[in-house]
């Protein structure tokens, strides 16, 4: 009981400390600072159409690094927190039920399809809403939907690495080359900002958030891979 | 938006709720999962500026006219990054869950006092 009234103190305390924003809270009628700067000269600056994409990949694409890296970080943990468990003797194979007619038939018809949206999210990540971690959260469902199916199915592990660590080099890569070739690192001009709103255009952004579909697509299919079984 | 940030406030307070007195793994990272998407969603109303349009200058919008057209794109870039954040964390809390159950065949918390004192 005491321990509830502590909890509940606690979470109020955790509500109070916000409620004072709230009480006060002065609705914006303008942009202003940073936001306001970017709108006004991303177009002619970077020519992505998607502010919030200009913003993720180049005007803070170091955060992005980071966070492609803690995501990496976290695949690693996962799979060696539970790959350990493989080791130990397992007690026979183990039955699955087989999955309904229905999942089957959807799965077959769909998966080709998921995966191509998810690919179209990624490379329209400067033209529209979406981008690499969205496509990427994309063709991982579309992996999860063939383990519901198919309970047995492995990942090629090879190819899946292979593809992750080319991604992740590459990006790092292409980051390195904006230094080299534009005015600092990640800096999406190195190539040609094309016309305005149309798929070639942005310089470098469709590339990084292509390689950053990739790795997260990979990535989150390895996550589901060893929280399968 | 006041009522957006209230709803967002609340479910932060649910979530600390959660994570305070549930005792069993599974739904304490679903606690803090929620308070999570409550935070999100408090960053995303900060942003928001009444009667404008998603920061995306296509036909629509207009470059010239944007910045009087379009809503505070730097929390949803924020948003963003603190979502796939949150999504790593909750599998890597998730696993660890598989990797206790694993050991004691137990979700409930009190059964795991090894480390206190």
């Amino acid at each position: 009981m005491i321990k509830r009234a502590i909890a509940l103190i606690v979470a109020l305390l955790m509500v109070w400390i916000m409620f004072d924003m709230l009480v006060n809270w002065n609705a914006p009628n303008d942009l202003s600072g940073v936001a306001r700067e970017y709108v006004e000269k991303e177009p002619t600056q970077l020519g992505a159409v998607n502010v919030v994409t200009a913003i993720v990949v180049t005007y803070r694409g170091f955060d992005t690094l980071g966070e492609v890296t803690v995501l990496f970080l976290a695949a690693t943990g996962v799979a060696v927190l539970l790959s350990r468990r493989k080791k130990e003797p397992k007690q026979g194979k183990k039955k699955y039920r087989p999955a309904s007619e229905f999942l089957k038939t959807g799965t077959h018809l769909l998966s080709p399809f998921i995966v191509m949206f998810g690919a179209y999210i990624f490379l329209n990540g400067h033209l529209s809403p979406g981008g690499g971690f969205q496509g990427g959260a994309v063709i991982a469902s579309g992996v999860l939907f063939l383990f519901l199916v198919f309970p047995d199915f492995k990942l090629n592990h090879l190819a899946l690495n292979w593809l992750e660590s080319t991604a992740g080099a590459s990006y790092v890569l292409v980051g390195i080359l904006g230094l080299l070739l534009a005015a600092g690192f990640l800096d999406n001009r190195f190539l040609p900002l094309g016309h305005y709103g149309t798929l070639l255009s942005a310089g470098a952004i469709p590339v990084i958030y292509t390689l950053i579909g990739l790795k997260v697509g990979t990535e989150l299919s390895g996550i589901l891979e060893n929280l399968k079984d | 938006m006041k009522l957006m940030i209230g709803f967002a406030i609340l479910t932060m307070g649910v979530g600390i709720w959660g994570l305070l007195t549930r005792r069993n793994l599974i739904k304490i990272v679903l606690s803090l999962s929620i308070a999570e998407t409550g935070l999100q969603v408090l960053m995303v109303s900060i942003g928001y500026i009444k009667g404008r349009t998603a920061p995306i200058l296509d036909s629509a919008v207009g470059i010239t006219d944007a910045v009087h057209k379009v809503v505070d794109p730097v929390p949803q870039a924020l948003v963003l990054t603190a979502i796939v954040i949150g999504v790593a964390v909750d599998a890597l809390m998730l696993s660890y869950v598989i990797r206790l159950f694993a050991k004691k065949k137990s979700l409930d918390i009190s059964d795991y006092r090894d480390m206190k004192w």
